[in-house]
């Protein structure tokens, strides 16, 4: 029905580029999600597509036609703000109903329509309420069923759960992505979160300084990030800057760390390694993938157990490994060597590009564990 | 109040005891005028002697013959001056909150600005303009009506922005933007979301404009002629020649109006809320 295309999308402030060359495909019923540390250009691009804010370039095409030239109330986009956004003076059920007063619906057919979508809301009891007399998770209910309530070409959400507290955000969330599967409505969403991120999207858009990093599935982002800034940020990788030396040796900060990998090239780069694919062996368990240091902070998490171990002057890798097989803490200053394989690492070049591995791609990374 | 609950008793104590003394002088240093102002209104005197023959209520009935005209004159420039500050502050109010433009800094001083100028400076200031005015072109306009409400709308007019702009503070725009993405064109965004939005710092300024205007004396002192006169600079050219209970009288109703007005005010929108 509604197949969104953002064509080398550009939005510059004096001659500073909040989003440059954005170009993006959401197909028809897709979620997609725009990723990124404030200043990103995600919610600038998001107002492109809605209409509050006017591209210097590009394109954005729904369904083959460019709607640049329409204006925010002919655009059929339903909006979610993080501010729930509401009308204070109108009651929930008149907040939904106003959208579609707009289009000139009136009478018996308005109010089914409104009564389905607060049902759909489960927001049946406080039809007569005003916006201010509800909880911050009913509220945002209201502007989602709102936003819902004219059927949308798109549905734009603009960090939707960021108002909201801990327990209510995956319930809201979890609310929003029924709804829009339902609808199968192409939508839209902008948030700084990774793990809302993860938990919402079909696919994902790590942006950074008004561009586009990389585009994928949760999968692809965590298992194959395009570049040092998502394998950060998606994560939270340990970054080290080092120099790839001979015979798979990675050097940083005069430390050596045996990659698991098999690389060509050799040079400047950027190594990045998961925390929780990481392990800690005794102090003589050399060989692929492995670095020696000590610990120097340790601490039960509950769920899993972190140990921050220092291999250089001022380096250090997490390590984060479950409870569940009941190994306590490490004291601090115990001889260690940080193990792990091939899906653990990702190795960048100079320039931040990724290397492949020479090694076959397991299909699992899991699987490999004692390669 | 934390403070009660971190103090000693016989602080505690003391403290409660000076607040409520404080509270009592203030309310004494606003009341005892009020009522000693009610009190002269109803002697049955013709100068005002203590203590009074006795008591009458014939000085209200002298208001109306006495003060009828410029009572009218009043409330007339009042109401013309609130309706021309609604229709000019409004929008006004609309454009310095929510959008940014060249000059919106200047616009927002200069229409702000008469709050901080003394009302006789205006008047003087109104006064000379008009002179020069019909010097050059030979209309009447100092003691017109027209001049006097044009007068009364450059210090109503900053209140309607304030309060206006003072109501938008408190609104999410992000409100407006929901309107227009759910198919309201922008008149009807303003028509069915911002004015709602704006309703009590409306009803506020207008309120506040009013009262302005009905009691404003330094800069209306400059604008008058005969048979365009306000109801304070009536009363003040009586008191040169009488000092009768009548006066008290009209003082009385005067603040009853007023003090009628607030109260209405306050129970439509919380003051303190919207002004602050």
């Amino acid at each position: 029905m509604s197949r969104l295309v953002l064509d080398r999308l550009g939005r510059m402030y004096g001659r500073a580029a909040a989003v440059a060359d954005v170009s993006l495909e959401i197909d028809d019923g897709e979620l997609l999600v725009l990723l990124g540390p404030s200043g990103c250009g995600k919610t600038t691009t998001l107002r492109m597509v809605a209409g509050f804010v006017a591209a210097s370039s590009g394109d954005i095409r729904l369904d083959g036609s460019s709607i640049l030239a329409l204006p925010p109330y002919r655009r059929d986009m339903g909006l979610v703000f993080q501010s729930y956004a509401l009308f204070p003076h109108l009651s929930v059920a008149r907040n939904v109903a106003f959208g579609l007063e707009m289009r000139g619906m009136r009478g018996p057919a308005l109010a089914a329509r409104v009564a389905e979508m607060l049902r759909l809301a489960r927001l049946e009891p406080f039809a007569e309420r005003l916006p201010r007399q509800l909880s911050g998770g009913q509220q945002q209910r209201v502007a989602l069923a709102r936003a819902l309530a004219i059927r949308p070409r798109v549905l734009l959400l603009d960090e939707p759960l960021s108002n909201l507290d801990a327990a209510l955000r995956g319930e809201v969330g979890r609310d929003i992505r029924l709804l829009q599967r339902e609808s199968g409505l192409t939508t839209i969403m902008v948030t700084h979160d990774q793990d809302e991120a993860m938990a919402m999207a079909d696919r994902l858009v790590v942006m950074r300084d008004g561009r586009v990093q990389q585009v994928g599935t949760q999968q692809d982002l965590y298992e194959r990030p395009a570049t040092p800034f998502v394998a950060g940020f998606i994560g939270r990788s340990t970054m080290l800057p080092g120099t790839r030396a001979e015979g798979g040796v990675f050097i940083a900060d005069g430390a050596a760390l045996r990659l698991a990998g098999r690389y060509g090239g050799n040079g400047a780069g950027t190594l990045a390694l998961r925390p929780e694919r990481l392990s800690l062996a005794a102090a003589d368990a050399a060989g692929p993938g492995s670095v020696a240091g000590s610990v120097e902070l340790a601490s039960y998490l509950g769920a899993v157990r972190e140990h921050v171990v220092r291999i250089g002057p001022t380096l250090r890798i997490v390590v984060r490994d479950s409870t569940a097989q009941g190994g306590g803490l490490l004291s601090a200053g115990t001889r260690v060597t940080v193990r792990w394989d091939q899906g653990a690492e990702r190795l960048f070049d100079a320039a931040d590009a990724p290397q492949p591995s020479l090694n076959p791609e397991p299909t699992d990374p899991r699987m490999t564990a004692d390669d | 109040m934390p403070t009660d609950t971190a103090l000693p008793e016989p602080f505690a104590r003391l403290q409660r005891g000076l607040v409520a003394t404080l509270v009592i002088i203030g309310a004494a240093i606003i009341g005892v005028p009020l009522l000693l102002t009610l009190y002269l209104s109803v002697f049955d005197e013709s100068i005002i002697v203590f203590p009074p023959h006795g008591y009458t209520l014939h000085w209200y009935g002298r208001i109306l013959p006495e003060f009828g005209g410029a009572l009218r004159t009043s409330l007339e420039t009042a109401l013309a001056a609130v309706a021309i500050s609604l229709l000019a502050g409004v929008p006004a109010g609309i454009g310095l909150a929510r959008h940014r433009f060249r000059g919106r800094g200047t616009a927002a001083m200069l229409l702000l600005a008469p709050l901080t100028v003394p009302g006789i400076a205006i008047g003087l200031g109104i006064y000379v303009f008009a002179v020069m005015i019909e010097e050059r072109t030979g209309t009447a306009l100092s003691g017109s009506v027209g001049l006097m409400v044009a007068a009364h709308v450059l210090i109503t007019l900053p209140w309607v922005v304030r309060l206006c702009l003072a109501a938008l503070a408190n609104h999410d725009p992000a409100a407006e933007e929901a309107a227009a993405s759910l198919g309201a064109p922008p008149w009807r965004v303003i028509w069915r979301v911002t004015l709602p939005a704006m309703r009590g710092g409306i009803i506020a300024g207008a309120l506040f404009a009013f009262i302005v205007s009905f009691e404003n004396l330094e800069m209306t002192l400059f604008l008058t002629a005969p048979g365009v006169t306000t109801l304070p600079i009536s009363v003040l050219q009586y008191l040169q020649y009488h000092i009768d209970p009548l006066v008290a009288a009209v003082a009385v109703v005067q603040v009853a109006l007023v003090g009628g007005a607030l109260l209405l005010l306050d129970r439509l929108v919380p003051v303190a809320r919207v002004a602050a």
